[in-house]
């Protein structure tokens, strides 16, 4: 059963010259169409520019999309203004690269935590602290944080309350953005435990957005690889770690390292730079750089073909390259 | 306990203290501290232009008034008129600011832009003309000062609402679906008070300034009222020979700008930790 | 064969308010010439200290405690390093757009650099001659090839923030190379680079290396990047260096518990997911004996009381560890 379907949802910026006047568009988000299936951990992976971030903040609301839909729990919410959104959108979280930093450092933890209970809920104050010590607990942090400001934990601690309010509301989609970035290895793994735990305990759907793909194998069942502003290929992590269909994906995945095996100095071969997301070349915009590119790709942009093991990849040539790899 | 010895560490602010409690302590106890409580109305010709001696500590007037006992009586005037003018400038000022700052819409603009009008005429000028218009009386005083002041504030919280819009806390709290008027009031208020309360500790001493120059100008309360400004402006005729009849409200009004400023800069330098001198 | 870079018993401590940060401890390290030497390790664990105390650029506060730093010959706490910097010893930074001036184009930089540190200065030289300002400029086109920057004379006008990430990463490199170095200090340099971006580098990085043969100590906390580029690993703890060994060596069979339980917590398929417990001392109170042992599952009294020194367990295979052994595989 799918709790969130995104369909040709787009954000497009226009792009200004100093007299104001419109020289063309920034397309951030360029008809991206995707489904999560409830409960399970959807990993959306690329480079900078790529559109990641802005997909899942417009997916929250903190950007309005400038076209296409999202289905959240059977209600179309990508049109809605801000406050009449508010209520459908109470079970879809938005999670901060660094959680603690959404935290208003001059209100107490406590308050903190309540807030989204005061705004969301009819809650008497007596159950709002009652969820509050629950939701403390199931992140592993004591009682006496309630009367602390951020600055007086450190910064995993802080993390965890981040996370703690998050989950007051008890949502059921969170949209977790580059959980593990500019952590050291062994904090990740126990960040990493912590959202196991979390999904465990409370029933949660992830989207996991990370740059990281070693993290993502490990912890994401299925994968959306976005280059440009669109999901150049999407399906079972297995499926496309074993054997990536998109010549983007493939490029992407030899240049991770992997200990004790290749080495990418001997093996990488993507050329260039990806251009900027205000100048996406005609038809497939991943042709400037592959080395499989040929006329019908400079003229038409693929559509979603879907292959044999339920993969969607964009590409015109997806089930030839996988046969000849 | 720390604050406070970090605070008493700080002499101007120390200093500015002092200053502005002998105004409230005068203002308040003017009747028991003043030698002639009468003379806030009264007079005695006979008295007239004594310089300060033994009856009279600062002299007296040409109506033969006490300087000091009106001097008294005035700081009360003188609280009134910049407490009030600065706090209406204060609430006028602030939710402008705040609107304009935080929504990036068409008003915004329209709302600094008429601000920006009120604070390309000279304070004064446009303060003497509004109270000219409305006739001599304080509260045309206190309102022409508010009128002129109040984008001040505005501009402070304008700039301050817009830089604080982008951090990431109250991004969260939009994302988690607070409505605006709520973070306006409870995120970005508590974040930039002590902005807010620097800015204002000056502008009294600057609201006072101005009072001062109506009340000199005459477009304050009609006499006898013990107006300090006006106390200056009767002397004019008299000077030099009287010389204590300018110079007593003069001092007077220099200590509690001083003070309220230094309070101001005081303050300024022990909330916001970035400016932190060395200690 | 001697060690070309001999850093032996190295302490260097940081003078704050708040007391002395211990951030080495007896740290001894060598390289030899032309190999790229990995130094890794997590948020302060030491490893940027002791790339600037190499390179000679320790903040104020710094004290050195005890040490020598052998450098081809010389002993570079002995002197002035000033004259060894940007010219033998050069440096990668980690960001590089924070490196550059954003008032003065690309050109005029490396201009300033070759101006000074060009191997065709003579030393006191003080006029910059025109034929050198040719040869220089020859060689900064040259080099610009080199890194695989295309249209150099266009890209030489332009300023730093036009150019992208990697563009400015790949210029660092021409710069860090211009000079002719026997030692590139690299650090963490495709830390902020995409992942595509960052292949492109490190394969640039090492084959450059290869030609000119330049030795290059790179720092990083990403164990993947040191597997692909680095013919040697030292991995560092707390202020000390724990482990130095061959690559494939280090990785297939470390023996110090912090590399191994370090290496379990990488994200690898089908294993769980396992952080190590526990958090890294400070360096105001660093634990007396073996910086690791509060963590260490295989801590001993020794451990607890006794100075661990390096062992040699293998050869080529530094451990300072007291109980030095493979660590199971997982």
């Amino acid at each position: 059963m799918s709790i969130l379907e995104v369909s040709g949802l787009h954000r497009h910026f226009p792009i200004r010259n100093i007299w104001g006047r419109r020289t063309g568009w920034l397309r951030a988000l360029d008809g991206v169409s995707f489904g999560i299936a409830k409960g399970e951990i959807l990993g959306v992976v690329g480079e900078s520019g790529c559109g990641k971030s802005t997909l899942g903040k417009t997916i929250a609301g903190i950007h309005t999309p400038s076209g296409g839909r999202v289905d959240f729990e059977g209600n179309e919410i990508a049109t809605l203004t801000p406050s009449a959104g508010r209520a459908l959108r109470r079970n879809l979280q938005y999670c901060y690269q660094d959680p603690g930093a959404s935290l208003d450092p001059r209100w107490k933890i406590g308050r903190s935590l309540e807030e989204p209970l005061i705004v969301h809920t009819d809650m008497p104050k007596a159950e709002r602290m009652e969820r509050v010590q629950a939701t403390l607990r199931a992140v592993g942090l004591p009682e006496r944080h309630l009367d602390l400001y951020p600055h007086e934990i450190s910064g995993g601690q802080q993390r965890r309350v981040g996370l703690a309010r998050i989950l007051m509301l008890r949502p059921s989609l969170v949209i977790l953005d580059e959980p593990t970035s500019g952590l050291d290895v062994s904090v990740q793994a126990v960040v990493l435990n912590l959202l196991l735990e979390l999904r465990q305990e409370f029933d949660l759907t992830y989207m996991f957005i990370s740059h990281d793909l070693s993290v993502v194998r490990l912890f994401c069942q299925r994968i959306a690889v976005m280059y440009l502003g669109r999901v150049v290929e999407i399906g079972t992590t297995e499926d496309v770690f074993a054997a990536p269909a998109h010549p983007y994906t493939r490029s992407l995945l030899s240049a991770v390292p992997i200990i004790g095996g290749r080495r990418i100095v001997d093996t990488f071969a993507l050329e260039g730079e990806p251009p900027s997301p205000g100048a996406i070349p005609s038809g497939c915009r991943f042709r400037t750089r592959c080395s499989f590119a040929d006329a019908k790709c400079a003229a038409e942009d693929p559509a979603d073909r879907v292959l044999a093991d339920g993969r969607l990849v964009a590409c015109h040539y997806a089930e030839k390259l996988e046969t000849s790899a | 306990m720390k604050t406070f010895r970090r605070l008493l560490r700080d002499r101007a602010l120390v200093i500015g203290v002092t200053l502005v409690t002998l105004l409230v302590l005068a203002a308040i106890f003017a009747a028991p501290l003043s030698n002639f409580p009468s003379h806030v109305t009264g007079f005695d010709p006979s008295q007239r232009l004594k310089p300060p001696g033994e009856t009279f500590w600062l002299g007296t007037d040409r109506m033969g008034a006490d300087i000091y006992s009106r001097l008294l009586f005035g700081a009360r005037l003188t609280i009134l008129i910049s407490v009030t003018a600065t706090a209406v400038a204060v609430l006028i000022g602030v939710p402008i600011g705040l609107l304009a700052g935080y929504y990036e819409r068409w008003f915004s603009d329209l709302l600094m832009r008429v601000s920006d009008v009120f604070l390309a005429v000279p304070q004064i000028v446009l303060a003497i003309a509004i109270a000219q218009t409305l006739g001599p009386a304080i509260q045309n005083v206190i309102l022409a000062l508010s009128a002129t002041y109040w984008p001040f504030w505005a501009r402070l919280v304008y700039a301050e609402t817009r830089s604080l819009r982008n951090e990431v806390f109250i991004e969260a709290a939009v994302a988690m679906g607070a409505s605006p008027l709520r973070i306006m009031v409870l995120h970005v208020v508590p974040s930039i008070a002590s902005s807010i309360i620097v800015r204002t500790t000056i502008g009294m001493g600057a609201t006072i300034l101005a009072a001062a120059s109506l009340g000199f100008l005459g477009l304050g309360a009609p006499p006898p009222t013990p107006e300090w400004g006006r106390m200056i402006a009767e002397s004019r005729e008299f000077l030099p020979q009287a010389w204590w009849y300018a110079t007593a409200p003069g001092i007077a009004i220099l200590l509690v700008v001083m003070g309220f400023n230094l309070l101001g800069d005081g303050l300024r330098d022990v909330l916001d930790p970035r400016i932190r001198r060395g200690s | 064969m001697a060690d070309f870079l001999d850093v032996r018993d190295l302490s260097v401590g940081f003078v704050t308010e708040n007391g002395t940060a211990r951030v080495l401890d007896h740290v001894s390290f060598s390289m030899r010439q032309g190999e790229i030497m990995g130094l890794v390790g997590e948020s302060g664990c030491g490893k940027t200290t002791l790339a600037r105390a190499i390179l000679g650029v320790l903040p104020d506060n710094a004290e050195i405690g005890s040490g020598t730093m052998g450098f081809d010959g010389a002993d570079l706490l002995a002197r002035d390093t000033s004259d060894l910097r940007g010219r033998l010893i050069t440096f990668i930074p980690q960001d590089p757009f924070g490196s550059f001036s954003p008032l003065f184009t690309v050109g005029d930089q490396i201009g300033e650099l070759m101006r000074w540190k060009s191997p065709e200065r003579m030393p006191g030289e003080r006029r910059y001659a025109a034929s050198r300002r040719r040869a220089d400029h020859a060689r900064v086109l040259a080099a610009l090839r080199d890194v695989q920057l295309p249209d150099a004379e266009r890209l030489l006008r332009k300023y730093p923030h036009e150019l992208s990430g990697g563009q400015r990463q790949r210029v660092m490199i021409a710069m860090a190379l211009l000079p002719e170095p026997k030692l590139v200090i690299a650090d963490e340099p495709t830390t902020a680079l995409d992942v595509t971006i960052q292949a492109q580098i490190l394969k640039l990085l090492r084959r450059l290396a290869s030609e000119r043969n330049a030795s290059v100590l790179f720092t990083t906390h990403d164990l993947g990047t040191a597997w692909e580029i680095c013919d040697r690993v030292t991995v560092m703890y707390a202020g000390q260096e724990a482990e130095t060994a061959e690559v494939g060596d280090f990785f297939a069979r470390p023996r110090h518990p912090y590399t191994g339980m370090l290496l379990a917590s990488l994200p690898t398929q089908g294993a769980a997911l396992r952080g190590i417990p526990g958090d890294v001392p400070s360096p105001f109170t660093p634990p007396p004996g073996c910086r690791f042992h509060p963590r260490c599952p295989r801590a001993t009294e020794l451990c607890r009381q006794t100075h661990n020194e390096t062992a040699e367990p293998a050869p080529g295979h530094h451990v300072r560890c007291h109980h030095p052994q493979v660590w199971p595989a997982s």
